[in-house]
């Protein structure tokens, strides 16, 4: 199973990537919302299942890419996960009326991340204990 | 039970060199909490005796223990699904027509922590399509008055609501309060708290048609596990279901009480009607102290 992660922050993507890996998925990074829909073009007939995305990034934000994505049916499998520190009330509804499936919060532990992975039903196999 | 400043001071020390994690004064609630159920495992009654325990052994071991019981442990929404899933889907279901006279449900949150699980029952039952007339009222109980007391508050910091709560019931049961979220009326409403220490004699309850009771008996001794289960099917409905951690069962601790069903990966205890009773089960005395491990 493949995740993306989006986030310009390389450090951010770095520890993403390291606990999605962990989880036992397979994952692609982008460093802002117009180069993940161009990684998300480039798998063709196999997109990812999962995407975490950062909300504030230069180029796209993230809302933005949300909204893209969700206007996409080959892209209708994607999960869509906002992973930022915006952590308004009204920007989550926000978040969630544009298409996200969940929302997380930074600063997050490895275990918030995977009980949203979770809840939402995304088990890869080979995750590491 | 107070944990001293030279233990609290040990284990924030601990914590914040082995996993930078920041302990402020006001949190020794969740050092207790957290390193009880270790003390107990140990066969060492207080939090304070264990803290010198392992401060004393210097061993990695020990110490590794401590900090994990503060950092992965911590509570989360809908801990494990399975049980929600069964409350919602067999549960709920089977008491709508069980209870369709009192046309009320109750539900006893045991060893209740800060609340998640309590208020996650809330919300489920909230959003659960009652009939009109149906009401539900929830017992949420502690030992710790600290745990009671942020239960009744329903207040929750940023890294509490990131565990396992969906983000869609957090901006609908949720509202901001500076950095923290609070818990709306209408759940608070429905969410009693009352100390109650489960390894001592029960104080009036009501009668309850589901108990959670789950990740706490896996902390004692079978004779307290059997007294606990004892006291616990008295203060149920005959048609009640008990849900217990997934580490935990009533086989082969209190057979002759209790039918096992299975609904989905989770299992419901229910009461055995006419079920035997020994007297040596009731102890006055508690054994040890059950706080809320969640």
């Amino acid at each position: 199973m493949r995740a993306l992660v989006i986030d310009d922050s390389r450090t951010m993507r770095i520890v993403l990537c390291r606990q999605l890996a962990r989880l036992g998925f397979d994952v692609l990074e982008a460093a802002d919302g117009r180069q993940a829909l161009d990684v998300l073009a480039s798998t063709g007939d196999d997109p990812p299942a999962l995407a975490t995305v950062d909300w504030n990034m230069p180029v796209m934000d993230g809302l933005t890419f949300v909204q893209a994505v969700r206007q996409q049916s080959q892209w209708r499998q994607l999960t869509l996960v906002m992973v930022t520190t915006e952590s308004e009330h009204g920007q989550i509804v926000r978040a969630l009326a544009a298409g996200a499936h969940e929302y997380l919060i930074k600063p997050f532990t490895p275990e918030a991340l995977a009980d949203k992975l979770e809840l939402l039903g995304l088990h890869p196999t080979g995750a590491v204990a | 039970m107070t944990l001293s400043s030279t233990a609290f001071g040990y284990v924030s020390d601990l914590v914040r060199k082995e996993a930078a994690i920041v302990l402020d004064p006001g949190k020794e609630y969740l050092v207790e909490a957290r390193l009880l159920p270790l003390a107990r495992a140990a066969g060492i009654s207080g939090v304070d005796e264990y803290v010198a325990t392992v401060r004393a052994s210097a061993g990695p071991a020990e110490r590794a223990a401590v900090v994990e019981a503060l950092t992965t442990n911590e509570t989360s929404w809908f801990r494990d699904r399975e049980p929600f899933e069964a409350l919602t889907k067999t549960v709920i279901p089977e008491l709508l027509e069980s209870a369709s006279v009192r046309r009320k449900i109750t539900i006893w949150s045991a060893a209740c922590s800060s609340g998640q699980e309590a208020y996650t029952i809330a919300m489920l039952m909230a959003d659960h399509v009652l009939p009109r007339g149906w009401t539900v009222e929830i017992l949420a109980t502690d030992i710790s008055t600290e745990m009671l007391e942020r239960t009744k508050a329903g207040r929750y910091s940023q890294l509490e609501v990131n565990r396992g709560l969906p983000a869609p019931l957090l901006v609908k049961h949720f509202h901001k309060v500076g950095t923290q979220w609070q818990v709306s009326d209408q759940l608070r409403s429905m969410v009693k708290v009352q100390r109650l220490n489960l390894a001592g004699p029960f104080p009036p309850l009501p009668t309850f048609d589901i108990v959670f009771l789950r990740n706490v008996l896996i902390y004692f001794d079978n004779s307290t596990k059997r007294s606990i289960l004892d006291r616990t099917r008295r203060v149920m409905s005959p048609r009640g279901f008990l849900l217990l951690g997934g580490a935990e069962t009533t086989l082969g601790i209190d057979d002759r009480s209790w039918a096992r069903t299975p609904a989905g990966r989770c299992t419901l205890n229910r009461p055995l009607t006419g079920a035997h009773h020994d007297p040596s089960l009731t102890p006055a005395t508690p054994l040890v102290s059950a706080a809320g491990v969640r």
